[in-house]
């Protein structure tokens, strides 16, 4: 199982002198295709430090960083555009899902797409396959805001895999969810991992969900706590 | 996928009722450009009417529109033996408070124009008093016949509502609109209103019986009432018009004028305070629309905060986002300006002084709003490239 994330004695701090805040020190992470890491801790831990950082959205201060097999980081960007290697290579899903209200369903799959220059009309039928792919295909062109939280989840998961990334970093997915919607949205995940062989890294405090991960790493004070296999 | 479009389409009705203010002041704005053009037509509008191609005034003076001038009669006589003169004319200009008097048919409230006066209502004319079969009388009529009786009669512009036939009361005499002229006003604005000279001289310098009495027992005696403004005087194709005012000039008691002399005083000293003041307050009327559109497009920027984070999380370029923005700002401008626009030209009719917008006035209008309305989404684009990434993730 290759190693599609792959964090090696990553630190970030914030702010200098007396007043900066280290959030991250040395961190290893690897999360491998087909794998879902759920990574969890109190607030502050650096839980969404480290998020930012695998979107390439903060740059570390120190550490390497693999991104599905390249390396990203060390001492400095090693990718001029960080944003095409998002476009290509990584999938976001949002805590509130994040779709764009004045695009439906379809479009709001197709623009990842054409963001990365796939035509319309293709885009479209692709995205339209995606939401079939995730049960939503008879809401394809309903508004966000006509949108049930699980099906506008559900959206925005195939929004996430609109361009096949290898990565995709979920942001506290089930935290809008009432507990059988977060479990059908984990579900999807798992699925979504071992069909496409993506590394999935999701960052919840959602404790019904816990069990649903292939691995749990706990986050304390910036430094990685404890890790934890599922039960199988 | 146009994002802009989809945005605007999204939420029509608040992007119509931004458009809609916006709108207005571009509408108030565009009137100002119109009232502008006005008056510097309305201001050559008086010069041109006389279709003259010199004009003979007191000597020292720019006169008569911008200072007095006062003349012989007999100067048109002069004037008219000059080389290269094929016809001279004496004018006299006043500003008169008329009252429409009534018209012999009774028709007592005419039709249509509902600036047209009641019977009984005092207008306010610039009587210009010409010889007949001269220069300086009324151009092309749209309505009606010149005056061709020697005493009585008028050609009035339409603006001044009065239709023909009308009876008009001005110093005691009473005067039948025989013909009606069209777009000829004063600097002023008022309707100009054609007489004969020698009705205009009585009217502007006969002294009413008890002042000319007094004037009398006071060894004045009469004073003589042949005195001219100007004397108008039209050039053969031949003459060099720089060569005629030279001779006219020679005469120490007159100067002489060019017809694109005249229409520079008109334009730089008549109505330039007037022309200042409009193409300030238009100035200030775009600045303003220019911080309004640039405010909304800020506003409307800020709103698609998430929106934007999440854009750039996904992995749009940069161009994807500022297009969002100007296009929304370019399309803010123009439908406003549209709208603006159209209710302008829907209503300059009813302005009370000439709102001219021809297509070459509208067209550059709106090319400056793009431009503004590019320069204001500024502010909105730069906000938006400084909205990170992170700020899509989080609750």
């Amino acid at each position: 199982m290759p190693a599609l994330v792959e964090l090696s004695g990553i630190s970030k701090g914030f702010g200098s002198g007396e007043a900066r805040v280290q959030a991250l020190s040395d961190i290893r992470l690897s999360v491998g295709a087909g794998e879902v890491v759920g990574l969890r801790g109190p607030s502050g831990s650096g839980k969404s430090t480290l998020l930012n950082l695998v979107a390439c959205i903060l740059e570390p201060d120190a550490g390497l960083m693999r991104l599905a097999g390249e390396p990203v980081w060390r001492g400095r960007w090693l990718r001029g555009d960080l944003r095409a290697l998002r476009r290509e290579s990584i999938g976001f899903i949002f805590q509130f899902h994040n779709l764009l209200p004045f695009l439906d369903a379809t479009d709001n799959v197709a623009l990842a797409m054409t963001l990365n220059g796939r035509p319309l009309p293709e885009a479209r039928r692709r995205a339209r396959e995606l939401l079939d792919y995730l049960q939503v295909g008879r809401r394809a062109a309903a508004m966000p805001a006509k949108l049930s939280g699980g099906e506008a989840q559900r959206v925005a998961i195939a929004r996430a895999l609109a361009n096949s990334p290898r990565i995709i970093l979920a942001d506290e997915p089930t935290a809008a969810l009432d507990s059988e919607r977060a479990q059908v949205v984990m579900d999807l995940l798992r699925r979504v991992a071992q069909e496409h062989a993506a590394a999935v890294l999701v960052v919840t405090h959602d404790d019904k969900i816990f069990s649903r991960f292939d691995r749990l790493v706990s986050l304390r004070d910036g430094r990685i706590e404890a890790e934890e296999r599922a039960a199988a | 996928m146009n994002l802009a479009f989809r945005d605007i389409r999204h939420d029509l009705g608040r992007f119509l009722l931004t458009c809609l203010g916006l709108g207005l002041l571009l509408g108030v704005a565009l009137a100002m450009v119109g009232i502008y053009r006005g008056v510097v037509d309305e201001a050559l509008s008086l010069a041109r009417a006389l279709r003259a191609d010199l004009w003979v005034v007191e000597t020292g003076t720019r006169g008569p529109f911008a200072e007095a001038s006062r003349i012989p009669g007999d100067v048109r006589e002069a004037v008219a033996r000059l080389p290269g003169v094929v016809a001279a004319g004496g004018v006299t200009f006043q500003t008169v408070e008329a009252r429409h008097a009534g018209s012999p048919g009774g028709n007592a409230a005419p039709e249509g124009d509902p600036w047209r006066p009641r019977i009984g209502r005092v207008l306010r004319l610039q009587v210009v008093g010409y010889e007949l079969d001269r220069p300086g009388g009324p151009p092309a009529l749209v309505a009606g016949r010149p005056i061709a009786r020697g005493r009585g009669e008028m050609v009035a512009d339409r603006s001044s509502g009065l239709p023909i036939g009308a009876i008009v009361e001005m110093g005691g005499e009473r005067f039948r609109v025989v013909g009606l002229s069209e777009r000829t006003v004063s600097t002023g604005g008022d309707p100009l209103a054609w007489i004969t000279l020698r009705d205009a001289q009585e009217l502007q310098f006969r002294l009413a019986p008890p002042a000319a009495r007094r004037a009398e027992a006071a060894g004045g005696g009469i004073q003589p009432q042949d005195t001219l403004n100007a004397v108008v005087a039209r050039l053969s194709p031949h003459a060099r018009i720089e060569d005629v005012a030279l001779q006219a000039r020679r005469w120490k008691h007159l100067a002489a004028l060019t017809a694109a002399e005249q229409e520079a005083v008109l334009t730089r000293s008549v109505v330039e305070r007037a022309r200042r003041q409009l193409g300030m307050f238009t100035a200030v009327l775009l600045l303003v629309s220019a911080v309004i559109v640039a405010l909304i497009v800020y506003t409307l920027t800020m709103d698609k905060m998430r929106e934007i984070a999440t854009l750039k999380l996904i992995g749009a370029p940069d161009r994807t986002i500022v297009a969002l923005v100007m296009q929304q700002a370019v399309a803010l401008g123009m439908v406003g300006f549209a709208g603006g626009a159209a209710l302008l030209l829907s209503v300059k009719d009813v302005f009370p002084r000439r709102v001219l917008l021809g297509p070459g006035e509208i067209a550059g209008f709106g090319l400056v709003v793009l431009g503004i309305c590019l320069v204001a989404s500024l502010l909105g684009v730069r906000y938006a490239l400084r909205v990170e990434p992170a700020q899509a993730l989080g609750g």
